[in-house]
């Protein structure tokens, strides 16, 4: 005899039913298209559920980089945007998309590569220099190439450089995240532009140091916004501008503010809501 | 080599404390994919009957795309079962992306073919005669249906396996639709690539080996039902 039908049935529909129960709370959800590196080093895992506990709202956190969680809000397929690359956000906001844009926390770029450092970037006065380094001595370096916020500073440096390395066989595009992009660089010995946080989180697990630092044009700020609900439908603003407000406030600072302390020694993103990027020195 | 010990120890002490949050991944991993191959059961007993029994024209090429569909790449369907279910979709109004239905509907996209291929083949390797013998009998169409799918019972369990199989095992789609949430849309596979991700090798292995664990349970029961010797 074959399982009892009627059990198989009903295991059926009460799976269909639950399943379709929990779609029913979208009113109370924010979905939050992330650049990864929050995510992938753990922080907003601490910062949601803070937020959830203290409203009646869900968050879903859905961690794409910085130019597809832009893409995500133009669609309105997000609520809210974390990111981290201004120019894209200037844009964003520039063409109706993106209001409430608030400046969240810091941190900043590193170049990171092998301990024995074949192209001598350690030796390098700023950032351009130790990347045209890399370059000259066509030392291997792994791209984000995911169009993210991390991706696009990259970019930026390269052309600041004057030259385009993709195409040549030292270049590689992983087209993944922070810390998988890490995971290559580390197995394979090679160069890579990453964001202090994530790198601190995944220390223990890479074979990869920090070999340039402190250059200003290497600050990362990210920024909060909201998807334009005037020129987008199908949102949920008050959810939206909740969280917002959320990540802006004193508790969720800092939540930021002491997040890696414990584990790293310093705290893997530090908090600015409240000031201007030029306070922060920002040369972009 | 130490990584995979490590990682085994890990899978033992977490199964050992009955950590919470593995039971919860792992119990929605059975609930998603087994709602997911219920259903793909439903629809591949229904189309494959027809599919075995009748003959019209342009049957064949039916079959050919139910073969074809059991080759369907996973990230294919779950790229598009998301475009369909974006907000900015036809579908968008339904809420359903990044809840666990999402993945119930790209995982049974998945493993509807599986079954229904399989279903085809058991059911079309039955003596014909078999049919008009029920009917002769006096069965009904559903009768007789019934009757036909416990001769082909070895296969279709074989189909029922290679579909919860397909569905378990899935995680491009399930990351694409699901969005990997923790609490609501977390499964095994999408867990371990979190754990990867963020370099937590012990977890990914532990959480790896859980899943080996459960989808060996799975078969074990169905397989014992299959090859139940009858009174």
């Amino acid at each position: 005899m074959l399982i009892p039908a009627r059990a198989l049935l009903a295991v059926l529909v009460l799976a269909v039913v639950a399943s379709l129960a929990t779609a029913c709370l979208d009113d109370h959800t924010v979905i939050l298209a992330t650049g990864t590196t929050p995510y992938d080093t753990g922080l907003l895992d601490e910062l949601v559920p803070l937020f959830e506990r203290e409203t009646n709202y869900r968050v879903k956190v859905i961690p794409v980089g910085t130019g597809q969680a832009l893409e995500m809000g133009r669609r309105g397929d997000a609520d809210v945007v974390l990111t981290h690359d201004p120019d894209s956000e200037e844009q964003f906001v520039a063409d109706g998309f993106g209001i409430n844009r608030r400046l969240l926390m810091h941190n900043d770029f590193v170049i990171v590569g092998p301990e024995d450092d074949p192209a001598g970037v350690r030796r390098a006065n700023d950032a351009v220099t130790a990347m045209r380094a890399v370059f000259q001595s066509e030392a291997a370096f792994i791209s984000r190439g995911d169009d993210s916020g991390t991706n696009k500073r990259e970019l930026s440096l390269w052309a600041a450089l004057g030259v385009d390395p993709a195409g040549q066989a030292w270049y590689d595009v992983a087209g993944q995240g922070m810390g998988a992009t890490l995971q290559v660089a580390s197995q394979r010995g090679a160069y890579a532009l990453s964001d202090r946080g994530t790198l601190l989180a995944l220390r223990n697990v890479l074979d990869l140091d920090i070999l340039f630092e402190g250059d200003p044009v290497l600050l990362n700020t990210y920024h909060v916004m909201q998807v334009n609900p005037e020129r987008v439908e199908g949102l949920n603003d008050d959810a939206a501008a909740a969280f917002v407000e959320f990540l802006v406030s004193e508790d969720a600072q800092a939540l930021i503010g002491s997040y890696g302390v414990a584990e790293f020694g310093e705290p893997l993103f530090l908090p600015d809501a409240g000031r201007t990027e030029a306070e922060l020195g920002a040369t972009q | 080599m130490d990584l995979i010990w490590d990682g085994i120890r890990e899978a033992f002490a977490i199964l050992a404390h009955g950590d919470r949050d593995v039971w919860e991944i792992t119990i929605r991993s059975l609930l998603i994919s087994g709602s997911a191959t219920a259903i793909a059961l439903v629809i591949g007993v229904g189309v494959g009957a027809v599919l075995a029994f009748r003959r019209f024209p342009g049957r064949n090429i039916l079959v050919t795309l139910v073969n074809t569909g059991m080759g369907l790449p996973p990230v294919v369907v779950g790229l598009v079962v998301a475009i369909l279910l974006w907000r900015s979709g036809p579908f968008g109004q339904f809420h359903l992306i990044y809840t666990p239905a999402a993945i119930v509907i790209a995982q049974t996209v998945i493993a509807a073919p599986l079954v229904t291929g399989f279903t085809v083949a058991a059911l079309g390797a039955l003596p014909p005669q078999l049919r008009t013998q029920l009917y002769g009998l006096g069965a009904s169409r559903l009768q007789m249906l019934w009757l036909v799918l416990q001769e082909a019972r070895l296969p279709l369990f074989a189909a029922i396996m290679a579909g919860f199989g397909a569905a378990v095992s899935e995680v491009g789609a399930s990351i694409m639709v699901g969005g990997n949430l923790a609490g609501e849309t977390r499964v095994l596979t999408t867990a371990v690539v979190l754990e990867v991700q963020r370099g937590e090798f012990d977890a990914a292995i532990a959480l790896s080996l859980v899943l080996l664990v459960l989808i060996f349970l799975v078969n074990l029961v169905l397989t014992s039902v299959q090859q139940r010797e009858r009174a």
